[in-house]
């Protein structure tokens, strides 16, 4: 039995209203299916399941109410043997949460007391056998607190299967919550928050974020200037043969180009967390969409760096779509590895990030505008594009930045590469 | 697109696509004559969207190296009536 918990989806979310269930007791869950529909201050998310199991009983009822992060708002039956199986007492608390490896529809741990990762990241240090990996993903398992009895304190599958039990529980902390009595009347659905009071909300949120980010983080901002003259060209003429529905924007280049750099410098994607930076082995890019109305949401392009240009294309086009009408995922809400703000298309030449913690890095674009520039030793006027990065300098160093930048540039001269 | 429309109805249908976009866009108030990006804060996807929306309701496909020939209402309308023709 899994408690399915009010998810923290996002560093400034505190807490959330229940606005419908999806799935009903006695239902089969799978992991990763949509169970609930739940109202941040920013978007209305529906919110997956992080096991198998069979939803058996339902502790909220959807109302107008601000449940905090954490709640229990439903028990999930899993598989008999985990069910049964006693607690270890000397197993270390685990998080059910997906590895940095689950796949992109992995679904979402329930959130831990103490503040984790959108996506629970991989301990830098953590040594784990393949096999034993691929077992602790399959079982939607955190492997990363386990100590390992193999050499060298390696996690091998032996020691999956031994902490199985203990893994499936969730942490003492986290069964304290009190639950919602049961026996209240169900409220009918409740009503969407009027404008202005979302409005407010998601202000109060984007301060509380920003607020927590200028006094923890230490940032550092670097600024190069790419010409963008190449990756412009090659845009045209890919999109002089496509049909309108099919057409890229400049926008996903960039942020194309952005997570593949990131492969090469990977302190730049992830988060900074319990006091030291933990690199994310996946990439998730979250894209800032400034909604119409004021505010802003940065949703992520699930698995960025493996997802071809004409498939972020349409991923991008569908979550914009999906942010402006405030409907998102929870995966969108919790995984963005790095945020990409461009703002180019408001006209301004360069931007001046501020980090979203947990994250340790954003990239800035600004507006393409035609310069004098050197190119094959003539002056001659091309697009240039200001890219600027914030950094977090707990978690690099200027010089790794340097080279993220560099990499951008280099992978923007061979857009048909991307 | 069969029966020939007007540019009234043209511009019409225009708004309406426009509206799509930009749903708090108030037709009346618009000016005909002033870059449509400008005025109403479209970026580079509201953009491809508004041209997807247009392509399918007039037919029509409207290459990218056009787009610095619609940039008002009017010289859309415009330009529509003229590939309509």
């Amino acid at each position: 039995m899994q408690p399915f918990r009010m998810p923290k989806l996002g560093a400034d979310m505190t807490e959330g209203r229940l606005l419908q269930w999806l799935k009903h007791p006695g239902d089969r869950v799978a992991r990763g299916e949509v169970i609930a529909l739940v109202e941040t201050d920013k978007a209305n998310v529906d919110v997956e399941s992080f096991v198998d199991g069979v939803l058996s009983e339902v502790v909220v009822e959807p109302s107008d109410q601000w449940l905090p992060v954490g709640t229990t708002l439903a028990m999930i039956s899993t598989s008999e043997h985990a069910s049964a199986a006693p607690v270890q007492a000397t197993a270390a608390p685990l998080q059910t949460t997906p590895t940095p490896q689950a796949v992109t529809t992995a679904p979402l741990a329930p959130p831990p007391a103490v503040e984790a990762a959108p996506a629970q990241l991989e301990a830098a240090r953590l040594v784990i056998s393949p096999a034993a990996r691929h077992r602790a993903q399959s079982l939607g398992l955190d492997a990363s607190r386990l100590r390992g009895s193999g050499p060298g304190g390696r996690v091998t599958l032996r020691d999956i299967d031994a902490n199985l039990a203990a893994m499936q529980v969730a942490p003492s902390a986290l069964t304290k919550q009190p639950a919602q009595s049961p026996s209240a009347a169900p409220p009918p659905t409740p009503a969407l928050l009027p404008a202005t009071d979302k409005r407010q909300r998601m202000r109060d949120a984007i301060a509380a974020a920003m607020t927590r980010s200028k006094r923890e983080i230490p940032h550092y901002y670097l600024a190069t200037s790419i010409d963008l003259g190449r990756a412009l060209q090659w845009l045209a003429e890919v999109n002089a043969q496509r049909g309108v529905a099919d057409r890229l924007i400049a926008g996903v280049l960039l942020i194309k180009a952005v997570a593949l750099a990131l492969r090469s410098v990977p302190e730049l994607n992830g988060f900074f967390l319990d006091g030291r930076a933990q690199p994310s082995s996946e990439i998730h890019v979250g894209t800032a969409i400034s909604l119409r109305g004021g505010g802003l949401v940065a949703p992520a392009l699930l698995d960025t760096d493996r997802r071809s240009l004409s498939e972020l294309m349409h991923d991008y086009q569908d979550l914009v779509q999906r942010a402006r009408a405030g409907s998102l995922r929870s995966a969108e809400m919790m995984k963005p590895t790095i945020t990409v703000t461009s703002l180019g298309d408001r006209g301004v030449d360069t931007v001046f990030g501020v980090i979203y913690p947990p994250q340790v890095a954003l990239l800035g674009f600004g507006r393409p505008l035609d310069r004098p520039w050197i190119h094959d030793g003539q002056i001659v006027a091309r697009p240039i594009v200001h890219a600027t990065l914030s950094a977090d300098h707990r978690a690099s160093d200027g010089h790794r930045g340097g080279l993220l930048l560099d990499a951008i540039d280099h992978l923007l001269q061979e857009p048909d590469k991307l | 697109m069969s029966d020939r429309l007007d540019p009234t109805a043209i511009r019409a249908r225009v708004l309406d696509e426009l509206a799509r976009v930009v749903p708090e866009l108030e037709p009346d108030t618009l000016p005909g004559n002033r870059p449509i990006r400008d005025e109403l804060d479209v970026d580079s996807m509201d953009l491809l969207n508004f041209v997807i929306g247009l392509s399918k309701a007039f037919g029509l496909d409207i290459p990218e190296a056009d787009y610095k020939r619609i940039a008002t209402v009017d010289a859309l309308v415009e330009y529509i009536d003229r590939r309509l023709r």
